[in-house]
């Protein structure tokens, strides 16, 4: 990796003063991704802002409703919190299915967000229970949140501080995995809460994570795998790669939709 | 010989005794080797399949911080990186050999290929620097796949003319058209065996290092055969005569055939070590490794079975394209042609064979032996052809194999396509595993799978291999550019305990302990008075190296006669002090006895009278206790057996589980059954990758599409059931162990057993065919178009 400075603040408003005062500063969270570009010399920040001594940024808390895990805490801490077992146990599950368990106890929520790896698991659980992303600077609703591939609403210098997850009362998350990495290649996170019922797809969308509506519509009329038996998604708009081609992932968003409403 | 099942000798699972230095982390690897003022090189490779080198500019390079050294192609003016088999065309014609030179001249070949090396303080500052190195390229046409490689359009080597490295052939064609103008059916197939990446789990290494005071080179590098990379490197690239070069290759983690070969790198940092006048380390990363180190497979084969009414094969046909890649690696030439369709018989008596082997040059990553070596795509090939012709005729595919296999009592057997197989019973293995794998309860497993809504299928492979390499004045015939002998050396120390310096080496496969217990059995000793040296050829007196299952029949036969050779002498010395005749001694349990008295000497007080020999046949013998061993192999040996892989595939995603695979192999006698089992189960898990996993993509342009990871799946423990592995032997007749090799046994038996269970399965919805590595989108894929 390139030289670069290091900083490890102990307060989210001086990691956001260490990211204004560099000229291409990147925030540095378990590092699951940043740590391997680096490595290959894919990126060279100036400054890198380690999160990792940030205690404000790590916990999870259950009340009123509502899930929220702050952006540091590990999928590894998410994945075995009785709390999030018992009032969004779709949630945990998924945590407990990224990666392995090296990656599950460096990664974090925050940094998986914010860096919106179209095959990444979160951004399909948030943007189905409408979760909100707490940031330094703002609130933002997770539809307003994904912008496209590894692009989010967040500012340079914005981090997020914690995301919150209004509990719903259908919840599963059920994945195609890649054979050789393991990211989703096609992950359906169905969902029935205060959002609405939702249907949200990771890994095999162009622009990243998105919703199905006709999926949607179909569980409104009728909650059951069966609605979604005949709703074909377009292959137009999805990921072709040597695993699969647009049309065999456009296949699997109905069957892994299917298996997900199965399971509630 | 005792009968092993406990203790320490033949037959025995003794824990492996190097597995307490490895699993605690103590192993000495070659990246674990660190010489006083060593220096690390960085090689910087090309990002292009083909390309001309305009200019190189290294100025930058060359001044920046802790630089020592910058070296292209024109400052490496050295021998070729030479090949060890010489193939000829049937017209007679030898093969086409391209220079190979370390680093690139005037153009660039595969991606990957070794364009300059940045030496400096630090593996990052040479890392640094590489980037400032300017290399204009003129990019040219890649000729990737072989089909565009033989329309000869873009030449990967202008100055040899052709992409069609030789075209060769083996069999009675005559015969074989003969056969197939009377047969009442001709069953036709197309295969593609897919390329590999071997991936071991050490990356390769090297240190080169240079004495000025002696004059002395030394190597330490990640190889599966020291003494070979001493000879092809001293004798043939860098001119350094043996006596001056020490090659040391410590433990290594994994090889797979990838560490066979001599690599651009050992070459580059031994020339470079005086240039600069400090050791060089290299150490590849893991992506360097997928570009860097020989691939596997990569073959294309047509074929055609003959058969008469009854189901009897009468002939079989086969043309094979043989990716070579950019450059002939060390024993290329040797796996499509001697150690493949020289097994094309399998274990069936087919009596008219021919083949015709095209290998060829393309823009990639140079293709070498890999786990099996020649012997996974002819066993794919048999095993797949056979079936179908089960298919087509309607006769059932167990039916068929034992209408055709060669009877237990038919050995020797001579095949049509030169080998004779010495031992065999394939029915033997075929019934136990039958047995083992619960065939009559399978139409009830498939019936409940139904009810599941997935398709189970069930596929057979009963397979042979030839292997313990081999006969010189054979392999010499054919090519190989040297001998397969092995050789040992047991040296007894005076108060007893023994040192074994063998010319294999081990790289996983537990020689320390196995060959520990062969001299623990013969002589008695107990195994921790038992050292296995290997690895250093200033310490061992000469070795070819481990690879093709060689290591136990031949080194392991190298090593009985030179513990043979000791027992003799051991006697004579102790009839000299017990004051008998040494035909009267006899050996048990490490006491040389009188026959028919109490007077007998231990092992150790031999020992002992042959170092300090004050009572001594001083006219008839030397003093000491040493003795060494060549062997040279009278024959192939001919592991077999039969391996049953039952699939649950889900219709809906087309993923394929494999739910139970069972082996049944013959390996002859069997040393130690807990390490043959664990050879088993790693070749199996290498077979059953390439057959649902594993394949090296290219794209157009000649950019290796799965060099990570991230997109070339490696099998992981979560692909496989818990195997059913046993054995059941017949002994090999030609080595006093009666051993055979278990090595790649599991590699070269299972990927047809998996496809075939594949295709089994998808076989009532209407699929015909699949190919390696039958993907989910694959499988998926090919249900849609059948329905």
């Amino acid at each position: 990796m390139y030289e670069f400075e290091h900083h490890k603040p102990a307060s989210v408003a001086d990691a956001a003063s260490a990211m204004k005062g560099a000229d291409d500063g990147k925030l540095l969270a378990g590092g699951q991704t940043m740590i391997p570009t680096l490595k290959q010399r894919l990126a060279s920040p100036s400054d890198l802002v380690d999160l990792s001594g940030i205690a404000e940024l790590k916990g999870i808390t259950v009340s009123g409703g509502t899930v929220t895990i702050g952006a540091m805490t590990n999928h590894a801490a998410v994945a075995a919190s009785a709390d999030i077992k018992s009032a969004l146990p779709a949630l945990a599950e998924l945590a407990d299915h990224i990666g392995d368990a090296q990656v599950r106890n460096r990664g974090t929520i925050g940094g998986s967000v914010a860096n919106n790896d179209p095959a990444a698991d979160y951004p399909a659980a948030c943007l189905a229970l409408g979760a909100t992303i707490h940031t330094s600077q703002r609130d933002i609703a997770a539809d307003d949140f994904f912008t496209g591939l590894f692009e989010t609403a967040l500012e340079d210098d914005e981090i997020i501080t914690k995301i919150s997850f209004p509990v719903a009362s259908k919840a599963a998350y059920v994945k195609f995995p890649n054979p050789a990495s393991r990211y989703a290649l096609v992950g359906v996170f169905v969902a029935d809460g205060p959002a609405g019922i939702r249907v949200a797809v990771t890994g095999a969308g162009q622009d990243g994570v998105f919703r199905v509506p006709e999926m949607e519509s179909a569980l409104s009329s009728n909650f059951s795998a069966d609605a979604l038996a005949n709703v074909k998604v377009s292959a137009d708009n999805l990921n072709a790669d040597i695993h699969a081609s647009a049309d065999y992932r456009a296949h699997l968003i109905t069957v892994m939709a299917k298996r997900a409403v199965a399971k509630i | 010989m005792p009968d092993g099942t406990t203790g320490t000798g033949i037959g025995a699972a003794v824990k492996r005794v190097e597995d307490f230095r490895f699993l605690t982390g103590k192993g000495n690897y070659t990246d674990d080797i660190n010489r006083p003022g060593q220096s690390f090189a960085y090689i910087l490779r090309s990002p292009h399949a083909h390309a001309k080198i305009t200019s190189i500019d290294s100025s930058a390079a060359k001044a920046a911080a802790g630089v020592l050294a910058v070296f292209t192609g024109e400052d490496m003016q050295v021998g070729s990186l030479p090949c060890g088999w010489q193939i000829h065309s049937k017209d007679g014609s030898p093969m086409l050999e391209p220079e190979h030179p370390p680093l690139a001249k005037g153009k660039v070949r595969y991606v990957g290929d070794q364009v300059a090396v940045v030496i400096a303080d630090t593996y990052s500052q040479a890392k640094d620097a590489a980037e400032s190195i300017v290399v204009n390229y003129e990019v040219l046409p890649a000729a990737v796949s072989m089909s565009d490689a033989l329309t000869d359009k873009s030449l990967v080597h202008d100055d040899i003319g052709s992409n069609l490295c030789f075209d060769w052939e083996i069999g009675d064609e005559a015969a074989v058209d003969e056969a197939m103008s009377k047969a009442a059916h001709i069953t036709k197939i197309d295969l593609v065996n897919n390329r590999l990446v071997p991936n071991a789990m050490e990356p390769r290494a090297a240190v080169g290092e240079f004495d000025a005071a002696t004059g002395e080179y030394t190597l330490y590098t990640t190889s599966q055969n020291p003494h070979v990379i001493r000879l092809l490197m001293g004798a043939f690239v860098l001119s350094i005569p043996e006596h001056k070069l020490r090659v040391v290759a410590p433990d290594v983690g994994g090889g797979f055939g990838s560490k066979i070969y001599h690599y651009a790198e050992e070459a580059i940092v031994t020339w470079a070590a005086p240039k600069i006048g400090r050791p060089i380390k290299w150490v590849a990363d893991r992506s360097e490794a997928f570009i860097s180190d020989a691939h596997g497979r990569d073959q294309i084969n047509h074929a055609e079975l003959a058969l008469d009414a009854n189901g009897k094969f009468l002939a079989l046909k086969v043309q094979t394209q043989a990716n070579m890649g950019a450059y002939l690696s060390t024993f290329a030439p040797c796996v499509p042609t001697y150690l493949s369709a020289t097994l094309l018989a399998g274990t069936y008596t087919t009596p008219a064979i021919h083949a015709n082997v095209k290998a060829i040059f393309t823009n990639t990553v140079p293709v070498d032996a890999y786990r099996g070596a020649g012997r996974p795509e002819s066993t794919y090939l048999i095993e797949r052809i056979v079936d179908q012709a089960a298919r087509e005729t309607g006769i059932d595919k167990v039916e068929i194999r034992r209408r055709n296999f060669i009877p237990a009592d038919a050995f020797p057997y001579q095949t049509p396509v030169a080998l004779q197989y010495d031992s065999g019973d394939y029915e033997a293995t075929l019934s136990s595993a039958t047995k083992l794998a619960d065939v009559a309860g399978f139409a009830a497993r498939k019936a409940e799978a139904a009810s599941r809504g997935k398709l189970r299928g069930m596929g057979y492979s009963t397979y042979l291999e030839a292997c313990g390499i081999a006969p010189s004045a054979v392999v010499g015939s054919l090519g190989a550019r040297a001998g397969l002998y092995e050789s040992a050396e047991v040296r007894v120390h005076p108060t007893g305990s023994v040192t074994v310096f063998t010319g294999t080496h081990s790289h996983g496969q537990g020689h320390e302990t196995t060959f520990a217990q062969l001299v623990s059995d013969r002589l008695g000793l107990p195994m921790e008075n038992i050292e296995i040296s290997h690895g250093d050829t200033n310490k061992v007196q000469f070795g070819m190296g481990t690879y093709g299952s060689r290591s136990l029949a031949v080194g392991g036969e190298a090593l009985i006669r030179a513990v043979d050779k000791i027992i003799d002498k051991a006697k004579k010395i102790a009839a000299h002090v017990l004051e008998a005749s040494a035909d009267d001694i006899e050996f048990k349990d490490g006491n040389f006895t009188v026959a028919g008295t109490d007077r007998s000497m231990a092992f150790g007080e031999v020992a002992l009278t042959a170092y300090v020999p004050h009572n001594f046949p001083h006219d008839e013998l030397e003093p000491g206790l040493d003795e060494k061993a060549f062997y040279d192999p009278a024959n192939f040996t001919y592991p077999g057996g039969c391996h049953i892989c039952e699939v649950e595939i889900d219709p809906e995603t087309g993923v394929t589980e494999v739910i139970k695979f069972t082996a049944v192999d013959d390996v002859g006698r069997v040393i130690n059954p807990m390490i043959v089992e664990g050879q088993v189960h790693g070749g199996v898990a290498q077979g059953i990758g390439q057959a649902l996993l594993e394949y090296a993509a290219y794209d157009e342009n000649g950019q290796l599409v799965t060099g990570s990871f991230m997109d070339y799946t490696m099998p992981r423990a979560d692909n496989f059931p818990k195997f059913d592995v046993t054995t059941e032997g017949t002994l090999c007749t030609h080595n006093t162990l009666g051993v055979k090799g278990v090595g790649e046994v599991g590699a070269i038996g299972s990927p047809p057993a998996v496809i075939n269970a594949v295709i089994d399965a998808l076989w009532d919805r209407g699929v015909r065919d699949m190919s390696m590595p039958a993907t989910p989108e694959k499988v998926w894929s090919a249900l849609q178009a059948a329905e």
